[in-house]
């Protein structure tokens, strides 16, 4: 469809990043706040949509909608197909060996939240079970998203939470890993770009030790997925979670891959309807995956336009996105360090990082630095980002978070720069 | 600062005045009850103290962290209550909420509210009046505290 084809590709591909070109796919960009052009560098948190997803989506319910997976009419059947199809686009975007291995979920939340309560309904003796003398073993970056979920479990389930601290850097100290990850650990559950620090996480040290004692592993997604190649098989991991909102798809779509024998395997989270077999009053039996963890209606045009976006990500190539990044998260490194009273919260380097870049001005709280970068026109995260233990570890109440992507501009980040200053001066 | 006016009207002089030397700061004795609120969205604090006798508010004092406007709020917040008799101090209260659910509506009552009318700007920004409020909720469960502690008291003198 050559409808989708993201604009930058009419400078050939293999050609220099054409920035302003991806920019042209995204209305809002155009747009401007209290009289200046829109800065937009809170991507970490949630991204923009090109075009050629929102197209597609209105295309799909414009023209096919309808429900999955029920029914034998046309519009049923062509929906059936999209949605089915969308899971292989994005099986394929992550390196998965079979489409049988996405489920899609409402966001990465609940992604967490059914491995977690998966593993919670597991019969005592089952390879999923947990109970008093187990561990889970997470990070202490971790997004609340995967540390609230696992302390629930823990809470329910007897079994105890473990944590890698960090360093004064903002890398994961692993000089404990071994006690941390013993044999009594069931579970391994790390995000692999922090949305707070930016730190990338050494993935295959973690996945090592993991394996060595037989923990299960799941990788927090929702940081890399948007912004680099994944590769689930090479990354080694039993689980992978990214949500759709943070790559050019809309809220509402989310996706948990797993490997399928697990996935079949394991208990299911809701029950409802599409995840059954044989339903009994007595009891009922369940569908394999993906099925099983799809209850009730699925997200479906959100699907669509999750694939839309993997398709649209593809065709400029996750390494040129990367190496754009790159190049922004170095400007504004650099002049971060130029700066007076800023201090950089996390790596200061562009050594295994991703673009989120957390930082503090002496003497400014976050939030009016954010209030003042929004007059002018500079959207920014203020606050702890859903990553309160790591704010307590460095000190601070909040943190303001730039964060950028595959349309920001080196403009950009001098923008934000130049904004820090004036915002110094106006509360010095 | 060169940015357009809305910031201008949001950070009036007397909340960065109130911000930048905020009144009534520190923890103080004697105290009837100690509360700790905090705003989960950013992570502002305030650790707050009441003493209340004879239905007057004696002396609020309070210690925390967080933006301006929560720390100049809680700063005006301590002018209008410290001294006053508890049920004006809470009808003080909840003209401030007034003024703060009021999306920039309401025409503040400078009578009433002195200083607390320069966060009439903030009431246009969703996202930040709970800063705003944060000082007054913390206030007004520590005063609703007291007052409960005083009328069990009551209660088993007078059953005694």
């Amino acid at each position: 469809m050559t409808a989708l084809l993201p604009t930058v590709l009419g400078a050939g591909a293999g050609t220099s990043y054409d920035v302003q070109a991806v920019r042209a796919d995204f209305p809002v960009l155009g747009r401007e706040v209290g009289g200046r052009p829109l800065v937009y560098l809170d991507n970490a948190s949630s991204s923009h949509k090109p075009r050629q997803v929102l197209d597609a989506e209105r295309t799909f319910v414009e023209s096919h909608y309808s429900n999955v997976h029920r029914g034998v009419h046309t519009l049923s059947q062509e929906a059936t197909d999209a949605y089915e199809a969308a899971r292989d686009t994005v099986a394929a975007f992550l390196g998965a060996a079979d489409p049988h291995e996405v489920v899609f979920t409402k966001n990465a939340t609940e992604a967490y939240n059914l491995v977690a309560y998966s593993f919670g309904n597991a019969r005592a003796g089952s390879r999923f079970a947990l109970g008093p003398g187990d561990e889970v073993c997470v990070t202490e970056m971790e997004h609340h998203s995967n540390l609230v979920p696992w302390q629930m479990l823990c809470e329910r389930t007897g079994a105890t939470l473990r944590w890698i601290p960090l360093t004064d850097e903002g890398r994961l100290d692993l000089s404990d890993l071994d006690a941390l990850v013993n044999e009594r650990t069931k579970v391994l559950a790390f995000v692999h770009v922090s949305n707070i620090l930016g730190t990338a996480t050494p993935v295959e040290t973690l996945v090592a030790r993991a394996r060595q004692v037989g923990a299960f592993v799941l990788l927090d997604g929702a940081q890399s997925a948007p912004h680099q190649v994944v590769d689930v098989q090479a990354l080694g991991v039993d689980f992978f979670v990214a949500t759709g909102h943070k790559m050019l798809a809309p809220s509402g779509i989310g996706v948990l891959w797993g490997r399928r024998e697990l996935l079949d395997a394991m208990p299911p989270f809701m029950g409802g309807g599409s995840m059954i077999e044989l339903v009994q009053m007595g009891g009922s039996t369940y569908a394999p995956a993906p099925e099983r963890f799809e209850a009730g209606t699925p997200v479906i045009s959100q699907a669509v336009a999750l694939a839309a976006a993997c398709d649209y990500l593809q065709e400029i190539g996750l390494d040129r996105i990367t190496a754009h990044e790159q190049l922004l998260t170095g400007r504004l490194l650099e002049g971060l360090r130029g700066l007076d009273g800023v201090r950089v919260i996390g790596p200061d380097s562009l050594t295994s990082r991703g673009s989120a870049v957390s930082f503090a001005i002496e003497g400014v709280h976050p939030h009016d630095v954010g209030q003042s970068l929004d007059e002018l026109g500079i959207a920014v995260r203020v606050g702890h980002h859903c990553a309160a233990p790591v704010c307590r570890r460095y000190g601070v109440p909040a943190t303001t978070r730039a964060s950028s992507y595959l349309y920001n501009t080196e403009g950009e980040i001098d923008a934000l720069l130049e904004g820090i200053t004036t915002v110094q001066r106006f509360w010095r | 600062m060169s940015t357009p006016a809305s910031t201008e009207s949001m950070y009036q002089e007397i909340i960065l005045d109130h911000y930048r030397h905020p009144h009534h700061k520190g923890l103080r004795d004697p105290y009837d009850v100690e509360v700790h609120h905090v705003n989960p969205t950013c992570g502002d604090e305030v650790t707050l103290r009441v003493s209340v006798a004879d239905g007057v508010v004696r002396d609020v004092s309070y210690d925390g962290q967080g933006c301006s406007i929560s720390q100049a709020s809680t700063s005006v917040m301590t002018d209008l209550v410290i001294g006053r008799q508890v049920e004006q101090a809470l009808q003080t209260s909840e003209a401030f909420l007034a003024l703060m659910q009021s999306r920039g509506t309401l025409d503040p009552d400078e009578d009433v509210l002195e200083d607390g009318i320069a966060f009439a700007g903030v009431s246009r920004y969703p996202a930040r009046v709970k800063c705003a409020l944060l000082g007054w909720m913390a206030w007004k469960d520590a005063t609703a505290q007291a007052l409960d502690t005083m009328d069990e008291s009551t209660t088993t003198g007078g059953a005694a």
